[in-house]
C-alpha cells in the first residue's frame, strides 16, 4: 500500500483562530461560509501552502533561492518545491549532490556572500550529516564574530513516520536542535503557519531550522493568497480550556485537539498550546496557561529523553512550580529507534489516545 | 607576468610584518595576557602574501585556526587583531571569537573557522553568491594538509568543478597535523593529484618562494574572474614552531630536530630578503626603515589592546541573534 493511502487528506480542525501576531481570536474566520465570501482565502494543501511561500519570496527577493537534492524533481519535494524551478529557473531552484555537510556550508558562505539560501534536507535523519555546519558554524557566526556577519539561511527537514520508513528515515530530532544556541527553530503544525513562518524563516537575518512532518502534509486548511507572516518566538492556544494545559507540537496539536474535544464530553476541559516555534519557545503563553489550569501535559513526535518535553517540563517546573497541582505528564516516543514493521510502529508511536490518557490521568490523578 | 619592484617590496613588507607581529606574540604569549590559543604562521608567511596580493579589497577569503598571516595579508587592522587576542571589546571580534576567529568584512575576510574544513565550503559558498550575483568577485580559502584529511574538501571540489564557482583552493601542506606526519594520515603527498585536471587548475608549487605563489594564484584568480573556474594550488611549506602556542609550549620529541632545522634554512622571510637585496630591490637602509615602522605599529597595536577595555558580563548575552 502506497503511503498516501496510509492517510486520507482531511480538513484541519476547526481551531481557535488567531490574527497574523499570534492572538487567538474566535473561530469565525475558520467556518466555510465564510470562505465563500472572502476572496483571497481558499482551503488548500499543506503542501500548497508551503509551496505558495516558497514561489512569493522568490518573486519578491532577487536574493532567496532553493537548493536541495530533488528539489526540481517531478515530486518536488512532496509537492513543496514542485514547478519551482519552471517559473524562477534551474539558477534559482536547483538540484545539489548529496554531500551534505559542504553543501550545507555552501549554505552558509552563500547567505555571507548576501544571499538567502532556504536548504531542503528531505528528512532530519541527513542532518546530521549537516551538523558540523550548522551547530558549528551557522549557529555561532553571528556571535563568535561579535555580531560583524549574520546568516539569513533557512534548513528544513520533513520527519518520515509511517510506512515502514524504519531507524534511519523518520527520526523527529528537533530535541537535538533545540539544545543548541543561534539556532531558531520552528515546527508549524496548520497550513496557515506553514506558509507564514516559512515567509517569517526566510525573511529572518539568522539560521533557522523548520521541521515539518509527514502528516502535515496530509492536511488542507485556510490560507490567505497574500504574503504575510507568522511572528517566529510567537505560540498560539488551539482550544480554551480551564482543567489542563497540553502543549503538543507538530501534527500531534491535531492529536491533542481531538483528545480535548472528546474529553470535553466526559467533564474535562484541555487547553491545547501549539508553541509553532521551539526556539525561541514562547515561555509565558505556556505559563499563563499553567497558572490558570494548574496542570501540564507535554506532547512531542520525538524521544522523552533530554527532548522537547524534558525541556518545556522543566521550564514550568522552574518558572511555574507554584501553580502546579499534579505531577507534569510527557507524552513523547519511547527511547528506541523506530522500527519498520507496522505492528511494532502501532506500537511505538504515540497519538490521540496516549495524550488522552494523560490528560485524564493528570486532571483525575488516576487512569480512565 | 613578472612583478614590479615595487610589487617585490609589498611582498616583502608583508612578509615582515607577519613575521614580526607572530614573533612579537610568541615572545609575550607566556605572561598570559593573551589567554587565546594562539596558532602561529612562523615559516608560512610566503603563502598568505603571495596569495592575498593577487585579490581586490572585495575578493573573499576564508582562513582558519592558523589564521593571522591571512587577516593581516588581506588588509586586516593589527590593532584589532591584537585587541582580539587580548579579548578586548575592540577587538575584531569584541572579544567573543579570540585568536582563531578573525573577522574583517570591509577586507572581505567573512569570518574564520576552527573546525578543520569547515571554512572550505563556506568559501565555496562565497563562490556561488558571487557567481549568481554575477559580481566580480572571488573567493579564496586556506586550508592546511589537515583539512585534506576531511570529506569537506572533496564534497566542495566536486561542487565548485560542476559549477565552475570563482574559487581559489589554497592548500598550506606545512607537513603537519598537530603531531601526526602527513604520511600517517594520507596515501600519497600529493594532495593536489587528486583533482581533475580538466576541470581544476590545479598546481603543486614551493610554497617557500613568495613570487611563485603570487605568479599561480594570479593566473587562477584570472580563471575565476573570466568564469573559468576554481583552482587548486597545493603549496608545500613547514610549520616551524609547534602547532599551538610558544616555542616553551611545543612538546618536544615528534619531530625529528634536524627536519626543523632543515627548513628553518630555508626561511621564507630571510630568503626573499636577501633574494631582493642581491636584485637590488632594497637596501639595507630601506630594510630598517621598514623594520623600524614595523615595531612602531607593533608596539601601538599592543599598547591599544593592553588599554583597551575588556567585554563585561553585560555583554554576553549580546549577539546571538541577528535583528
Amino acid at each position: 500500500m502506497p503511503w498516501s493511502r496510509i492517510k486520507p487528506d482531511t480538513n484541519e480542525p476547526e481551531y481557535l483562530s488567531q490574527d497574523m501576531h499570534g492572538s487567538a481570536t474566535h473561530a469565525a474566520v475558520t467556518s466555510e461560509p465564510f470562505l465563500q465570501h472572502s476572496p483571497g482565502i481558499r482551503r488548500i494543501s499543506y503542501a500548497e501552502a508551503t509551496n505558495e511561500a516558497l514561489s512569493q519570496a522568490l518573486s519578491l527577493d532577487p536574493r532567496v533561492f532553493v537548493m536541495g537534492q530533488g528539489v526540481d524533481d517531478p515530486s518536488g519535494m512532496f509537492g513543496a518545491t514542485r514547478n519551482l524551478h519552471l517559473t524562477y529557473g534551474r539558477e534559482r531552484v536547483f538540484d545539489t549532490p548529496l554531500a551534505e555537510t559542504a553543501l550545507s556550508g555552501i549554505a552558509v558562505g552563500a547567505a555571507l556572500g548576501g544571499m538567502r539560501p532556504v536548504y531542503f534536507h528531505n528528512r532530519p535523519d541527513f542532518l546530521l550529516l549537516a551538523m558540523d555546519q550548522l551547530v558549528n558554524h551557522a549557529a555561532k557566526w553571528h556571535y563568535m564574530f561579535g555580531g560583524a556577519v549574520s546568516v539569513p539561511l533557512v534548513f528544513w527537514a520533513c520527519v518520515g513516520r509511517g510506512w515502514g520508513s524504519a531507524a534511519q528515515h523518520s527520526q523527529a530530532l528537533q530535541g537535538l536542535f533545540m539544545h543548541v544556541p543561534g539556532l531558531k527553530l520552528i515546527m508549524p503544525s496548520t497550513c496557515f503557519d506553514a506558509k507564514g513562518l516559512m515567509l517569517s524563516a526566510i525573511k529572518d537575518n539568522n539560521p533557522v531550522l523548520i521541521i515539518d512532518h509527514r502528516m502535515n502534509f496530509k492536511q488542507r486548511g485556510i490560507v490567505p493568497e497574500e504574503p504575510y507572516t507568522v511572528p517566529i518566538g510567537k505560540g498560539v492556544i488551539r482550544r480554551n480550556g480551564r482543567d489542563v494545559t497540553v502543549v503538543a507540537v507538530s501534527h500531534l496539536v491535531t492529536e491533542a485537539f481531538v483528545a480535548a474535544q472528546e474529553l470535553a464530553g466526559e467533564g474535562i476541559e484541555a487547553e491545547v498550546i501549539d508553541p509553532r516555534t521551539l526556539r525561541p519557545l514562547d515561555e509565558e503563553l505556556i505559563l499563563e496557561s499553567v497558572a490558570r489550569t494548574g496542570r501540564l501535559v507535554v506532547c512531542d513526535t520525538g524521544w522523552k529523553t533530554g527532548g522537547v518535553t524534558a525541556e518545556i517540563a522543566a521550564m514550568v517546573a522552574e518558572k511555574g512550580f507554584g501553580s502546579l497541582k499534579a505531577p507534569i505528564a510527557r507524552v513523547a516516543n519511547p527511547d528506541l529507534p523506530t522500527p519498520a514493521g507496522y505492528t511494532l510502529e502501532q506500537a511505538y508511536y504515540i497519538g490521540k489516545d496516549d495524550i488522552r490518557r494523560a490528560i485524564i490521568r493528570t486532571v483525575r490523578g488516576q487512569e480512565a | 607576468m613578472s612583478l614590479t619592484a615595487e610589487a617585490k617590496r609589498g611582498l616583502l613588507r608583508t612578509m615582515l610584518r607577519i613575521r614580526r607581529v607572530q614573533e612579537r606574540i610568541e615572545s609575550e604569549y607566556l605572561k598570559d595576557e593573551m589567554k587565546t590559543p594562539v596558532h602561529l604562521y612562523i615559516g608560512q608567511e610566503a603563502i598568505a602574501s603571495g596569495v592575498c596580493a593577487t585579490l581586490r579589497t572585495r575578493d573573499a577569503i576564508n582562513s582558519n585556526h592558523r589564521s593571522h598571516g591571512h587577516y593581516l595579508a588581506k588588509g586586516g587592522d593589527l590593532k584589532a587583531m591584537m585587541a582580539e587576542l587580548f579579548c578586548r571589546s575592540t577587538g575584531c571580534s569584541k572579544g567573543y571569537g579570540g585568536s582563531m576567529h578573525l573577522v574583517d568584512v570591509e577586507h572581505g575576510n567573512m569570518g574564520t573557522s576552527a573546525i578543520v574544513g569547515g571554512g572550505i565550503p563556506i568559501g565555496t559558498g562565497l563562490g556561488l553568491a558571487f557567481q549568481m550575483q554575477k559580481l566580480d568577485r572571488v573567493s579564496v580559502v586556506f586550508f592546511g594538509d589537515g583539512a585534506a584529511d576531511e570529506g569537506t574538501l572533496y564534497e566542495s571540489l566536486n561542487y565548485a568543478m560542476l559549477k565552475k564557482l570563482p574559487v581559489v583552493y589554497v592548500m598550506e601542506n606545512n607537513g603537519w597535523a598537530v603531531c601526526s606526519p602527513t604520511l600517517t594520515r594520507q596515501c600519497g603527498d600529493n594532495v593536489f593529484h587528486k583533482g581533475a585536471p580538466d576541470r581544476l587548475f590545479s598546481a603543486k608549487i614551493d610554497g617557500n618562494d613568495p613570487e611563485l605563489v603570487y605568479e599561480t594564484t594570479f593566473q587562477a584568480v584570472e580563471r575565476a574572474r573570466k568564469g573559468e573556474g576554481p583552482s587548486f594550488i597545493e603549496c608545500t611549506t613547514y610549520r616551524i614552531l609547534g602547532h599551538a602556542g610558544c616555542v616553551a609550549q611545543d612538546p618536544k620529541g615528534y619531530r625529528d630536530p634536524a627536519e626543523i632545522e632543515a627548513w628553518r634554512e630555508r626561511c621564507p622571510v630571510c630568503a626573499y630578503q636577501a633574494k631582493l637585496v642581491s636584485e637590488g630591490v632594497v637596501d639595507a637602509q630601506a630594510l630598517a626603515a621598514a623594520e623600524a615602522e614595523i615595531k612602531a605599529e607593533i608596539d601601538a597595536a599592543f599598547a591599544f589592546a593592553r588599554q583597551s577595555p575588556l567585554p563585561t558580563a553585560a555583554d554576553l548575552h549580546q549577539n546571538l541573534f541577528c535583528e
